[in-house]
């Protein structure tokens, strides 16, 4: 089943009167429980599919199918609710709130969600997160007060909070050693195997896009190849978390 | 989002930066706890102010007869002898608007003690009212005569300070007896010194008795006959009178002094020169006015085509000057009220947009997880108000405190105005609102791409 479609996805930035293309027509596909690495040098577009693909930006020309409901051209407003429900973003600087707890950061998606929990719901529901990223003993913990793997931990934490079905993860480990990296990436594999949740991480470290089954590489705005590996077939049934 | 929620993420981001948030608030702190001082040290003067414009006579109405006139010839102000102390009580009884009221007649008389004399500006015989109508309760020495003194017309008196000086040089007049024409009075109070009035009158120079003892041991006239140089029943005696033969013929054979103290009022005219009668508040005195009218008018008999037999007169003069010095008071308050809070406003405003600037990557990771640009609004609309209001209440302790030191140390009046507080804390929410928008909206506007990647 085909989580993610894309067709024929073009975005022109205008600069003045100058228009830059910089994707020129995208189709690709990702199933569901798929763990994705796309990579490309700097400049060939990937960061700008990646957030329209987060539906951070929307495409100038072209379709966006997730889940079978098309979004290219959702409101502002609308892109937010989707966001909160069906996307979860882990960053490169892990963006964490400083001086915020671990806990209130894992929780703090869930202001913005449309249903709203009481806060001692909230709690434990960051609390169980946190369990699973292996942060249950750290949870009053600043980010200041934690290792650059254990803050990207909570980063994951936070983005799983709202039980999304696709997580985007933008160069996850740019600001790790390999040992931290390493952990990272198996932490992805589980909650891919384990839950069925389908990841797309952008990168331009060969290592990192190795984990990956379907590597989707991009060049000069458009896909200059998109291959599967083999391996297990990826999960497709109900995200259970 | 609920509205806690954002309170709390509000109050979060703010203890984030204790000592800015601090510092922030320290302008409306200071605004606010200035307008509190500011109000409650104005309202205590103002009232200070109010009270002793008030016992200028601001409040007072004074009720005179009317003019007698007969084919055509007008016998002056005050010559109807329509006004009774009867038509006193009425007014006190029947007009809600009035305090109180106080007969009175007027006598001119030369007063005697020891080897000196003293024509005092006024002798006044009236009530024990009189004194709270004029606002002068507070006695120097001694204590007021009584409404039992009235009744039996007993020779008492109080003196006003002027005469203490002029008859007794300065010592204790209380017990003395003094003689005014022939009668003697003994002294049982001494006003309190109110100085000149608006006239240039001297207000001290007075001596206050029972309005009973005066119409009927003193004048025995009402005031238009009443004349100076044929008053004095020693006159008989006084050859010299007759070279001023100012004294109007009397028709009737003349008592000798010990018949007239014997036998004090032959005729008894109840009828009195005025009634002052005091008005709640100077707000109230054309309702007083108009109550007054209605009582004299139907107890006099007055048709209603007919014109009324007496006159009121109030102190619209002093009316407006009070009414203006509120309105300039409170009006200053309130321009420096604004200016404070206005500073205050700017201050909560700019150190908004540096919290906006500052957080750019959070504002672009609450919006990447599902803020919508309203969520951001409001968290930093929530947060500049929740600044603003604990500034106010900071303030708000600041300033009260503030004005409790400076009536403790300095001993001004002061006012704890609970509509002040309300004010302040409006004001001060509104501060937040109106100066915390423009950086909250900027905040909301932002793009989460470009804030994501803000460094």
């Amino acid at each position: 089943m085909e989580l993610i479609t894309l067709h024929g996805i073009e975005k022109t930035y205008q600069m003045g009167d100058i228009s830059v293309p910089v994707l020129k027509g995208i189709s690709l596909a990702i199933r569901q429980g798929e763990l994705v690495a796309l990579t490309g040098s700097s400049g060939s577009g990937k960061s700008t599919l990646m957030n329209i693909l987060g539906c951070l930006d929307r495409p100038t020309a072209g379709e966006y199918w997730l889940e079978g409901q098309e979004i290219s051209q959702l409101t502002a407003d609308e892109r937010a609710l989707l966001r909160n429900r069906k996307l979860g973003f882990v960053f490169q600087s892990f963006n964490l709130l400083a001086r915020t707890s671990a806990l209130e950061n894992v929780a703090m998606p869930l202001s913005y969600t449309v249903e709203e929990l009481s806060s001692s719901e909230a709690r434990k529901r960051a609390t169980e997160m946190l369990c699973r990223v292996g942060l249950g003993d750290r949870l009053d913990h600043y980010p200041s007060q934690l290792s650059g793997g254990q803050q990207q931990r909570v980063a994951i934490a936070r983005a799983l909070i709202n039980r999304p079905p696709v997580l985007f993860a933008d160069e996850p480990t740019g600001n790790l050693d390999s040992r931290t990296s390493e952990e990272v990436l198996q932490m992805f594999e589980q909650l891919n195997a384990e839950d069925g949740i389908t990841i797309i991480m952008v990168t331009h470290d060969p290592k990192v896009a190795g984990h990956a089954r379907q590597i989707i590489r991009i060049e000069d705005g458009l896909i200059l190849d998109n291959t599967t590996a083999g391996g297990p077939t990826p999960q497709t049934g109900e995200i259970t978390l | 989002m609920r509205v806690y929620t954002t309170a709390g993420i509000a109050l979060k981001a703010l203890r984030r930066n204790p000592m800015r948030a601090m510092l922030t608030t320290l302008g409306i702190v200071i605004g606010v706890g200035a307008v509190i001082a500011m109000m409650e040290i104005g309202a205590g003067a103002s009232t200070a102010l109010k009270k002793s414009i008030a016992s200028m006579g601001a409040n007072v109405l004074v009720i005179r007869p009317g003019t007698a006139s007969s084919g055509g010839v007008s016998f002056g102000a005050g010559t109807t002898t329509t006004l009774t102390p009867e038509d006193c009580q009425a007014i006190l009884r029947e007009c809600p608007a009035i305090r109180n009221a106080a007969p009175m007649v007027r006598a001119r008389a030369q007063v005697v003690y020891g080897n000196r004399n003293w024509v005092p500006n006024a002798i006044y015989g009236t009530t024990p009212a009189y004194l709270d109508v004029q606002d002068w309760s507070t006695l120097a020495e001694g204590e007021p005569f009584s409404d039992r003194d009235v009744l039996n017309s007993n020779r008492v008196c109080i003196l006003g300070q002027s005469l203490v000086r002029e008859l007794f040089e300065g010592i204790s007049p209380v017990g003395k007896e003094i003689r005014i024409k022939n009668i003697s009075f003994r002294v049982i109070g001494v006003l309190s010194s109110k100085g000149a009035n608006m006239m240039g009158h001297d207000q001290d120079d007075v001596i206050l008795a029972p309005w009973t003892t005066i119409k009927y041991r003193v004048t025995g006239t009402s005031l238009a006959t009443t004349n100076q140089s044929t008053a004095a029943t020693s006159d008989t005696v006084n050859t010299l009178s007759n070279l001023y033969p100012a004294a109007q013929p009397s028709l009737y054979p003349e008592h000798s002094s010990v018949q007239q103290s014997n036998n004090p009022m032959p005729v008894r005219f109840a009828n009195i020169d005025q009634i002052m009668a005091a008005a709640n508040s100077s707000v109230e005195i054309p309702l007083a006015i108009k109550q007054i009218s209605e009582v004299l008018r139907e107890r006099h008999r007055t048709r209603a085509e007919e014109p009324e037999d007496f006159n009121i007169r109030d102190m619209a003069e002093l009316t407006a000057t009070l009414s203006t010095t509120t309105t300039l008071m409170t009006n200053l308050l309130l321009a420096v009220a604004m200016i404070s809070l206005i500073v205050g406003g700017v201050g909560i405003m700019n150190i908004m947009l540096v919290s906006v600037t500052e957080r750019t990557r959070e504002i672009g990771l609450r919006m990447a997880v599902g803020a919508r640009g309203r969520d951001i609004l409001r968290q930093f609309l929530v947060e500049a108000v929740v600044l603003c209001l604990t500034g106010g209440a900071m303030g708000i302790i600041l300033g009260h405190g503030g004005s409790q030191l400076v009536r403790l140390l300095l001993g001004w009046p002061v006012e704890t105005s609970p509509a002040a507080i309300a004010t302040a804390v409006l004001v001060s929410a509104g501060v937040g609102i109106i100066f915390g928008f423009y950086p909250a909206w900027k905040a909301s506007r932002l793009d989460p791409i470009e804030a994501l990647r803000y460094e």
